[in-house]
C-alpha cells in the first residue's frame, strides 16, 4: 500500500487545510491574523489551497505595533492586492492614543505586551467569533498544550485547565455570546516544517527573511535592528552587519540572527545546524520564566 | 537542493502517546528521545538548567523539558496533554505526552485517538500494576494499532533476563483480553540511555531492535483503511465569480479508501449518484485521490450536496451504516455525569445532530477489566457501554474498521463542553 503514502509535509497541509475549512463551517465571523512573518505567510497559502477556486472566504487582520520593518509591510500590502484579500489594520497607536493602554517607557519599552489590548478590542468591535493565528506548539512550553480550537471566554482569557479535550478530527466550536475561539491550524508544524514546506511550494517571503546588510546592535546578546524609534543605551553602538530574521515581530523585540543564508537551501541548511529556538532571540519570552503563558493567559495570540 | 536537505522532504509522520505513572521514567524517556535526536536547543537546555539549580536537583533533570504550564512546574505533575516534536531523517515524530493519574484517563484517551502507535511504561521493578493493564486497555479501545511495553529501569534489576521475561508473560497473558494488531516489548533504561536510541551494552541476551529503530521503521502506511472510500463533506466551495461562474467542489478530507477520476459516487442521505469529474488540490488536479488529503471533489452532475452529507464509492463493498441508533463505547470526560435520557448534540464527521442517550449497558471497571452492569452511574473518567438515539440519521461503520467514520464526542448543550468521546460498536 506504498504507493497510498503522502509525505509528512503533505500530511500536515492536508490537516491544515481540514482545520482552517472546518473554522469557516462552523463560525459566522472568522478572522486570520496576519504578521507579515513566515508563519502567517504559511498559513494563509494553506487558506488559499482550502477554498480554491474561490477567495479566502474571510478577512485577515494585521495589528500593527507601529513598530515594523518596512519590507514587512510592502509584501503584506502586495500580497492582499494580488489575491484580492481583505486586510483589516488595527494600530497599537490608537489604543494608546484612547487611553486603553499606557505606552511602557525606557530603552526596553515594547508594544509586544500592548497587542494583546487592542487584538481583543479589534475581535470584539469587529465581532469576529474566531481568530486563526500561525502559532505553533513546537515555539514554547506553554504553547506545547494548547489546542487547534482553543477557548476563550468573554474576557478573552485562556485558561489552560479548562480547555476541551480534541479527539480525532473532530472539533467542537460552540460556544456562548460574547466568547470566541482562537485556532491555531498550523499547530503541529515545526520550524523546519515551515520551511521546507516554503521551499516545497516555491512560496514568496519577505526580503528581511534572507541575508542583507543592516545597522544593528547588540542588546544582552541580541542583535536589534537600528530603526528610527530605537532608543540605544549609552554603552551600545551601532554596527553594520550581514544578518537576517529567523522570526519577523514587532522591531523592538525581534533579533536578528548574523547570517550570510540567501537562500531557501542556505536557510534549511541553517536551522538544521542550528543550537537555539527562534524564540532565543524573543525578548518577549526572556521576561520570565512563565512570560508566554501569563501573556496567553490575558488573551495574547 | 540535493543530499541531506532533499532527503527530509521525503519523511513519514509517525504520532504516539506516551503512558506511564509519575515514577515510570516516562518525562525522563521524552527528554531522552528529545536529546539524543538533537530537538532540544541549547537555549532550552540552559533553562532547564537554571530551573534544576532553583529547585534544588544535583543532575540536570531532563523531565523539566516536558513541563509546560507554571501550576505544573510548583507541583511537579503534568496537567494536560502536551505535544513534542523530533524528527530523524527517515521520520517526523508527534509525541501526545499524557500523564497517567488515574483522574487523567481522559487525557490518555485524547492523546490515544490520533496516535500509530503507543508507548507503555513498566516500571522493571514493579512489573505489571492495575495501571498497566488500563493504559493497555485504553490503547486496545482506541485500536491504536501498534503498542510497544518499554521495560524501563532495567539498570535498577541489573539488566536481568529474567525480570523482562516475567513481565513479557504477564502482559501476554491479558493481551489476549485485548484486540491490539502489534505489540512489542523492549527493555531500556531511559536514565542511562540503553536501547532508546543506542544498543545496549549491558543486555546481550537481548537481540531485538531498539526503540528508536521501532519507532523509525514499524509499518504504518498499511494502517490506514484504503478499502472503503468515505468521504465526509465539510465545506462547499462556490466561487460564483467571472473566471468560475459553475464551479461546485466539495470539500473535505478523505476519512478512508480511495477515489479515481469517474468513479461513480452516491450521495448520503439523498441516495442520488454521479460521477467524479475532478479531484482539486488548489491548481494541482489528481487522477486519484486517497485518506488522508484534504481535497474538493466535483461531479458531472449539479446535486444538492451541503456539510454532513457523505460521499460514498458505488461497488465497494459494505456501505456505511445509515442509522439513527448508534451503540458505542464512550469515555466520559465531565464532572457532570452522563444522565440516563439526557439529551445531548453529537458531533460525528461533519455532522452535527441531537441526541438522546436511551440506555447504558454495562460500565467497564478498566482495572479488571469486568463489565459492570449494576452499577450505571457515568462520571469523569468512567467508560461505558451506551446506546445513543440521534434526531437524523448518520453514516458510519464501526470504529474497528474505521477511526474516522467510527467515532463522535457528545456535547453538553448547557455549557458546550465536549463531555465524552464515543467508539462506535
Amino acid at each position: 500500500m506504498d504507493q497510498y503514502r503522502i509525505n509528512h509535509l503533505k500530511e500536515l497541509e492536508a490537516e491544515s487545510i481540514y482545520v482552517i475549512r472546518e473554522v469557516a463551517a462552523q463560525f459566522e465571523n472568522p478572522v486570520m491574523l496576519f504578521s507579515g512573518g513566515k508563519d502567517s505567510i504559511v498559513m494563509f497559502h494553506l487558506a488559499r489551497k482550502a477554498f480554491w477556486p474561490a477567495k479566502v472566504p474571510f478577512p485577515l487582520m494585521h495589528i500593527d505595533t507601529g513598530h515594523n520593518f518596512p519590507e514587512a509591510l510592502e509584501y503584506r500590502d502586495r500580497l492582499m492586492e494580488e489575491t484580492g484579500t481583505k486586510c483589516i489594520v488595527a494600530l497599537v497607536q490608537d489604543s494608546i492614543d484612547q487611553g486603553r493602554v499606557v505606552e511602557e517607557r525606557g530603552v526596553n519599552a515594547s508594544r509586544n505586551k500592548l497587542q494583546t489590548t487592542t487584538l481583543l478590542d479589534a475581535i470584539e468591535g469587529n465581532k469576529f467569533d474566531a481568530a486563526m493565528g500561525g502559532g505553533r506548539r513546537d515555539e514554547e512550553k506553554a504553547r506545547a498544550k494548547e489546542r487547534f480550537f482553543s477557548h476563550r471566554d468573554e474576557f478573552g482569557q485562556w485558561d489552560p485547565k479548562n480547555q476541551r479535550p480534541e479527539l480525532w478530527n473532530i472539533f467542537n466550536g460552540r460556544k456562548n455570546m460574547g466568547e470566541h475561539f482562537r485556532v491555531f491550524p498550523i499547530s503541529n508544524w515545526t520550524e523546519m516544517d515551515v520551511w521546507q514546506y516554503i521551499y516545497m511550494e516555491k512560496i514568496e517571503l519577505p526580503s528581511l527573511y534572507f541575508t542583507h546588510k543592516r545597522e544593528v546592535f547588540n542588546r544582552d546578546g541580541v542583535w536589534l535592528a537600528k530603526l528610527p524609534f530605537m532608543q540605544l543605551k549609552d554603552n551600545e553602538v551601532v554596527e553594520t552587519k550581514d544578518v537576517r530574521c529567523r522570526t519577523i515581530g514587532d522591531v523592538t523585540c525581534t533579533g536578528l540572527t548574523l547570517s550570510t543564508a540567501n537562500s531557501l537551501e542556505d536557510i534549511i541548511h541553517e536551522v538544521a545546524s542550528t543550537r537555539t529556538t527562534e524564540r532565543g532571540g524573543r525578548a518577549d519570552d526572556k521576561r520570565s520564566e512563565s512570560a508566554m503563558e501569563d501573556r496567553k493567559r490575558e488573551g495574547y495570540f | 537542493m540535493s543530499g541531506k536537505e532533499s532527503g527530509y522532504l521525503d519523511m513519514e509522520l509517525l504520532r504516539f502517546t506516551t503512558a506511564g505513572s509519575v515514577d515510570d521514567g516516562k518525562s525522563t524517556l521524552i527528554g531522552r528521545l528529545l536529546y539524543d535526536s538533537k530537538a532540544i536547543f541549547e537555549d532550552q537546555m540552559e533553562a532547564i538548567e537554571r530551573v534544576s539549580e532553583r529547585s534544588g536537583h544535583e543532575e540536570v533533570n531532563l523531565a523539566l523539558l516536558t513541563d509546560g504550564l507554571r501550576s505544573e512546574r510548583e507541583q511537579g505533575i503534568t496537567i494536560d496533554v502536551a505535544y513534542r516534536y523530533f524528527a530523524t531523517p527517515k521520520r517526523k515524530f508527534i509525541i501526545a505526552d499524557t500523564p497517567g493519574h488515574i483522574q487523567y484517563t481522559r487525557n490518555m484517551v485524547t492523546g490515544a485517538s490520533t496516535a500509530n502507535v503507543a508507548l507503555i511504561l513498566v516500571d522493571a521493578r514493579h512489573g505489571v500494576l492495575e495501571q498497566t493493564l488500563r493504559h493497555a486497555y485504553i490503547a486496545s479501545l482506541l485500536q491504536i494499532p501498534h503498542v510497544i511495553f518499554c521495560i524501563n529501569k532495567m539498570d535498577l534489576v541489573d539488566y536481568k533476563q529474567e525480570v523482562f521475561d516475567k513481565i513479557k508473560s504477564d502482559i501476554d497473558a491479558v493481551a489476549s483480553k485485548l484486540s491490539v494488531k502489534d505489540i512489542r516489548f523492549v527493555p531500556i533504561s531511559a536514565l542511562k540511555g540503553d536501547n532508546v536510541v543506542e544498543r545496549s551494552g549491558s543486555m546481550d541476551w537481548y537481540d531485538g531492535p531498539t526503540l528508536m529503530y521501532l519507532l523509525e521503521n514499524i509499518h504504518i502506511s498499511s494502517d490506514v483503511n484504503h478499502d472503503d472510500f468515505r468521504f465526509p463533506v465539510q465545506y462547499v466551495i462556490r466561487p460564483q465569480s467571472a473566471e468560475w461562474p459553475d464551479y461546485r467542489g466539495y470539500a473535505g478530507r478523505i476519512a478512508s479508501g480511495v477515489i479515481k477520476l469517474g468513479d461513480e459516487v452516491s450521495v448520503l442521505p439523498s441516495g442520488f449518484s454521479s460521477k467524479v469529474k475532478t479531484i482539486d488540490m488548489m491548481e494541482e488536479s489528481l487522477e486519484e485521490g486517497f485518506a488522508p488529503q484534504s481535497v474538493s471533489i466535483t461531479l458531472e452532475d449539479d446535486i444538492d450536496i451541503s456539510r454532513g452529507d457523505m460521499l460514498v464509492k458505488k461497488n465497494n463493498g459494505a456501505e456505511p451504516k445509515n442509522s439513527q441508533d448508534i451503540e458505542a463505547m464512550v469515555c466520559w470526560f465531565n464532572d457532570r455525569k452522563l444522565m440516563p435520557r439526557g439529551k445531548y448534540v453529537i458531533k460525528h464527521t461533519s455532522a452535527d445532530a441531537r441526541c438522546m442517550v436511551t440506555d447504558i449497558q454495562y460500565k467497564m471497571n478498566i482495572n479488571t477489566l469486568e463489565k459492570n452492569e449494576e452499577d450505571k452511574e457515568v462520571g469523569m473518567n468512567d467508560i461505558a457501554r451506551i446506546k445513543i438515539r440521534s434526531t437524523k440519521p448518520l453514516f458510519f461503520d464501526s470504529y474497528s474498521r474505521n477511526r474516522i467514520t467510527g467515532s463522535l464526542i457528545l456535547v453538553d448543550e448547557a455549557t458546550n463542553e465536549t463531555v465524552a468521546a464515543g467508539m462506535i460498536i
